[in-house]
């Protein structure tokens, strides 16, 4: 074990990041210009990275595995992003951004990256309206707020529940224009299979053409890898099913290490699993919760419809326990007792694996409101119902009639049932401060890093993260690396170091194909899936990570043993596709039982049940474990701890309360 | 880029030719009705021909006829034009597709009703404009004027004839169908207040005129 | 937990790559819940293929929450099935009875050449944004984000436009696969505020003139793609876009 350094510039922390701008090595027009930078994801952090090192006079290479940028999975975020503008004069303000960042994080995150994106949550808020991101209007013209989990301001920016999906149109549209001019190289349809490293530096990668299956070589004097997290080791989440861990893994096995792996957010508001058919879980954004109350019946068992349990006899549960963040609690407290109910015996549904998110009360609410503004002084319950649905409807509707698409049920009148689901991944390739992992070089952006969250994120900060590292932190960053690389001419890709990667790509393709054993390959992520789930999910124990793992690793030996992937490898073959992300995630699965089984206490997405306090809550341990576990993959299946040690010098560490 | 030449090669300017010749066509056929429709009036035929000399010697009208033809002809080639260039963008067809769950089939089949109008144009044309611009008209009215009603009562003594003209009058109903509204949607005329107004209209429009028209023969034949 | 009982006899589109010659392979699927959502029940279909030793059907899909635009099915003669107002992988198989039989095409464009099977190529669409659907605001040069007042009525107009996903089913949907609807939806939104009027007759012209080079045809205003657009984009776009491309041609004086 060795500390590691994250190279946290000197000085006050909200002088900190100023100061690095105004002191980073820049790069002359003439030299960018030489400079090639690949780019791989083209999601809210890899688009924005892209387009933005295309603006400032770097080539650029963009890969993504999809047929277009714009479906990157950040499409699907639904809520909000946060900023700081405090423009509801609510009290907001960059260090109460931070404030909550970090303690929603259950001081696991560091300080100096946390306040860096509450500094530049602002300006991209900005840039997103001048790129045309149609966010909510007053009807002032002013921009709208609304709250989520976690804080007690509404600084949460939105396009109806198409947030993610606005904000990516516009990087997409950012980046399109850098293509469109010349300066960016888009690879579509492409996956990267291997980081090429010469002399200790990333220099580039291999990457596969899914439709020819040629594997390709790419020179970058830098390397960003913006490929999103890792959810899907899970099997059911509500990332997209090509969503993977590939690329990071395969960083992992240059050197560049993989931090708080088994930091996984479980978002408490997901449609529940409907049947073994599944194949993914959706989302209804915590935006929801604004307006929804969680209950469950008082009475064990209870079969009656929700509508027949009188008030009396319903337990709203988050209500009662947090008294301060009621509903809006933050999204592992949510379903940490969501599961804690249903687990309990109170459960609703057929799978009694659900709670009910209720709109009843708020439309009413908004219906009397709705009638006083119409002049009606007295309305009965039938114009409240009418009036209240319509605002509802206002604020939510696409998000009910995704409900009522996918469960046939109607939300307007029956509660909506819920249950969580895995949701976003915390852990990723450890970074410093500038963003590049522990390969020279190598970057990584959004989700797929771990820097900003700590053990829980928050609701709307996945946006403001990967848009603040693509915008506005790694083009100033990297600057401070490839000033130093002006003088290293583009390395012809038929260096040893490519043949040698691709050669490895190669090999892992062709002996995916040759096993032609008996299963297929969803077969193998299923049952990972469930051991994960089951084991390194929600809540975790000693003995539970200690059989995950042994099967885990009995799961990885059966795979390479009884996969069957059909058709060849130089052809479109999605199945080979998804074999060796699976192959990856297998791994990786077995790393995050490691690193849970490390750490012990429980953290924000991280719940060991050995470690609770008497009411039920996570209980830290800050003497033993204010550490970001950073892990080497050493390639034989063995991984290596390295610690680095979390300060909190400008935060009083505490026992997170939401009551 | 930005000459006004170009704008008319590319797909919106080749709709814009349709939707002005189309609109000027439907304008056309306002005049064209309200006078035809004087045999409804007088079967003796007078009130028709002295309508009918009117318009062949007003040098107004016989200016427009130039740029009827021109807009007709402009009309007929650029439709043909698109309605081969839009089968080429779908050069492998679906197996099975079930265009009326989303759209009108005579909004699909314009190509086609174009076709069977032209068809019936040039028949109509040469009973009609021929003869009086052309090969003349043999015999005068009691009030002097050339006798083109005659030609039409001898026209439509021919059960065949009056099947014809009613049946292209159809097409043309369907035709405006989608013809009428959908011009003033390529020329950018979509509006949350007119719009709706737009489309009543161009249903009533599309029954009326046609429905005027096909009477005209049907009156005739039956002797009424 | 849903059991599932449905027997569908399937119809189905194979074609080995862009060269290759295809055609409709008929599939038996049984045990199908109503619950599934369409793409699931293909699921269902590649696991009994992949385990006979058969190749699996390719089809597009990522996302399965209807907003990433990928999947892409032109099934029983309709873009995205018999719902309206849904993707692919929102149909469920509620949808439809025991006993069906469902044809499963690729969209069908010069512009969307097959991949393979039900794959089709959209790289048209990326152009055709590249061509001018942006605000060309580098990073770092924003103002701040309220001192442009939007009413609200216009922010939520140019927020439906918006809304587009880029699926594809307009033009698969057309007679004339015309991408008119797609690319109208951009031009609306970025015409409809402040920060779009700099380029506004700049990025229609350039948008519609890649549009044309593509391959798409031609709008003849039947509606279908209106119809069978899952995020129920309007025709007003298309107005508004032929307007403004009126006025950049024959008004504006700015050349392109």
């Amino acid at each position: 074990m060795s500390a590691i350094n994250s190279n946290i510039p000197e000085g006050e922390l909200t002088d900190k990041w100023t100061k690095f701008k105004s002191s980073v090595p820049l790069v002359n027009p003439s030299n960018k210009r030489n400079l090639e930078v690949i780019v791989v994801g083209s999601g809210l952090a890899g688009a924005s990275a892209a387009a933005t090192l295309a603006e400032m006079g770097y080539k650029v290479k963009c890969f993504c595995f999809q047929d277009s940028p714009r479906r990157a999975h950040s499409i699907a975020a639904q809520g909000g992003i946060n900023a700081a503008k405090n423009y509801q004069n609510d009290g907001d303000s960059t260090y109460r951004l931070f404030y909550d960042t970090i303690k929603g994080g259950d001081y696991r995150s560091r300080e100096a990256n946390v306040h860096r994106l509450a500094e530049v949550s602002v300006n991209i808020i900005d840039q997103c309206v001048a790129q045309g991101v149609p966010l909510a209007r007053e009807y002032g013209g002013l921009l709208d707020n609304r709250s989520f989990g976690g804080t007690q301001v509404q600084r949460t920016f939105y396009a109806a529940g198409q947030t993610g999906q606005q904000l990516l149109l516009g990087a997409y549209s950012a980046l399109e224009r850098q293509i469109g001019m010349g300066k960016v190289e888009m690879f579509t349809r492409h996956e990267m299979l291997e980081v090429v490293k010469i002399d200790g530096k990333a220099r580039g990668i291999i990457a596969r053409n899914l439709i020819t299956g040629e594997l390709e070589r790419h020179f970058g004097h830098a390397v960003v890898l913006g490929t999103g997290g890792y959810g899907n080791v899970f099997y059911l989440s509500t990332n997209a099913m090509g969503s993977n861990v590939t690329a990071a893994w395969k960083a992992t096995r240059q050197g560049a290490y993989f931090a708080n792996p088994c930091y996984t957010q479980i978002h408490p508001t997901c449609i529940p699993v409907s049947g073994d058919h599944q194949s993914k879980l959706t989302l209804m954004s915590e935006s929801l919760r604004n307006d929804g109350r969680i209950w469950v019946p008082k009475k064990k068992d209870d079969t009656r419809k929700a509508s027949e349990i009188p008030e009396d006899e319903r337990d709203y549960y988050l209500e009662r326990r947090y008294p301060a963040f009621g509903n809006l609690v933050p999204r592992d407290v949510a379903s940490r007792a969501a599961k804690e109910r249903c687990d309990a015996g109170y459960g609703v549904g057929s799978s009694k694996l659900a709670v009910y998110l209720d709109f009843k009360a708020n439309t009413e609410r908004y219906g009397k409101i709705e009638a006083s503004k119409a002049g009606i002084h007295n309305p009965d319950a039938a114009t409240c119902l009418r009036l209240g649905t319509a605002v509802v409807k206002e604020k939510y509707g696409n998000l009910f009639d995704m409900y009522a698409q996918i469960t046939g049920e109607n939300p307007y009148e029956t509660p909506m049932r819920i249950y969580p689901a895995v949701h976003y991944t915390m852990g990723g390739l450890w970074v410093d401060y500038n963003l590049m992992t522990s390969v020279p070089g190598l970057y990584c952006t959004g989700e797929a890093n771990f820097s900003d969250h700590g053990a829980n994120r928050l609701g709307a900060s996945a946006l403001m993260q990967g848009l603040a590292d693509g915008y506005f932190v790694l083009p100033y960053t990297i600057g401070a690396y490839l000033s130093k690389e002006i003088s290293v001419q583009a390395i012809p890709t038929d260096h040893p170091a490519f043949a040698e990667a691709e050669a490895k790509a190669k090999g892992i393709l062709d002996t995916l194909i040759g096993i032609k054993g008996t299963k297929s390959v969803d077969h193998f992520h299923k049952k990972l899936g469930l051991i994960m789930w089951d084991k390194c999910g929600m809540a975790r124990s000693e003995e539970g990570l200690k059989w995950a793992i042994s099967e885990i690793q009995q799961l990885k030996k059966d795979f390479w043993s009884d996969v069957r992937v059909p058709g060849t490898a130089d052809e479109y073959n999605t199945e080979l596709e998804k074999a060796g992300r699976v192959a990856d995630f297998i791994e990786l699965g077995e790393l995050m039982c490691l690193d849970a089984l490390d750490r012990n206490e429980s953290c924000g997405g991280h719940f060991r049940e050995e470690y609770q306090t008497e009411e039920g809550e996570a209980l830290r341990d800050d003497e033993n474990y204010a550490y970001v576990a950073a892990w080497e993959n050493k390639g034989d299946g063995t991984f290596e701890l390295h610690k680095e040690e979390l300060k909190f010098e400008n935060i009083k560490i505490a026992q997170r309360s939401y009551k | 880029m930005g000459s006004i030449a170009n704008a008319f090669s590319s797909s919106i300017g080749k709709k814009l030719i349709m939707g002005i010749t189309g609109l000027f066509l439907i304008s056309f056929l306002i005049v064209h009705c309200f006078l035809n429709s004087f045999v409804f009036f007088d079967n003796t035929g007078v009130l028709f021909n002295e309508g009918a000399h009117f318009m062949s010697t007003n040098w107004i009208i016989r200016a427009m006829e130039v740029v009827l033809m021109l807009g007709l002809l402009m009309h007929i080639i650029q439709g043909a034009r698109l309605t081969f260039q839009n089968q080429a963008a779908r050069p492998e067809k679906y197996a099975y597709n079930n265009g009326n769950a989303n759209s009108k089939w005579y909004s699909r089949s314009m190509g086609l009703l174009g076709t069977l109008l032209l068809i019936f144009l040039i028949v109509h044309l040469s009973q009609f404009w021929r003869v009086s611009r052309f090969t003349g008209i043999p015999t005068t009215d009691a009030a002097g004027n050339e006798d083109l009603y005659a030609v039409m009562k001898e026209t439509f003594s021919n059960i065949w004839f009056v099947i014809l003209y009613v049946l292209s009058m159809i097409s043309l109903a369907y035709h405006l169908l989608h013809g009428f509204a959908s011009a003033f949607q390529t020329m950018g005329w979509n509006h949350k207040k007119y719009t709706p107004m737009i489309k009543v209209i161009g249903v009533w429009f599309s029954i009326l005129i046609p429905l005027i028209f096909a009477a005209m023969p049907v009156w005739i034949y039956l002797g009424l | 937990m849903s059991t599932g009982n449905m027997n569908l006899t399937l119809k189905v589109w194979r074609q080995k790559n862009n060269k290759a010659k295809g055609k409709l392979v008929d599939y038996k699927v049984s045990g199908i819940s109503p619950d599934m959502s369409f793409l699931e029940m293909f699921d269902v279909l590649n696991e009994g293929l992949i385990t006979k030793g058969d190749e699996p059907v390719v089809f597009d899909h990522d996302c399965r929450e209807g907003i990433c635009g990928m999947c892409s099915m032109f099934i029983n003669g309709r873009p995205h099935g018999p719902k309206n107002a849904v993707t692919t992988c929102q149909l469920h198989m509620r949808s439809f009875k025991d006993g069906d039989t469902i044809v499963v095409e690729p969209w069908r464009a010069k512009a969307f050449p097959v991949i393979k099977d039900l794959t089709v190529n959209r790289s048209a669409f990326d152009r055709v944004i590249a061509a001018g659907g942006f605000i060309s605001v580098n990073t770092g040069n924003a103002q701040d984000a309220n001192s442009l007042p939007i009413p609200k009525a216009r922010a939520d107009a140019a927020f439906e436009a918006a809304a587009c996903i880029g699926c594809g089913a307009c033009v698969a949907a057309c007679k004339n696969a015309s991408a008119m609807l797609f690319v109208s939806a951009k031009i609306s939104q970025l015409a409809l505020l402040p920060q779009g009027q700099p380029e506004r007759y700049k990025r229609v012209q350039n948008m519609v003139a890649q549009m044309d080079a593509e391959g798409f045809g031609s709008c003849t205003n039947t509606g279908a793609c209106e119809a069978e657009c899952p995020k129920g984009i309007s025709l007003e776009n298309i107005a508004r876009m032929n307007r403004d491309y009126y006025s950049a041609k024959f008004v504006s004086e700015d050349e392109v």
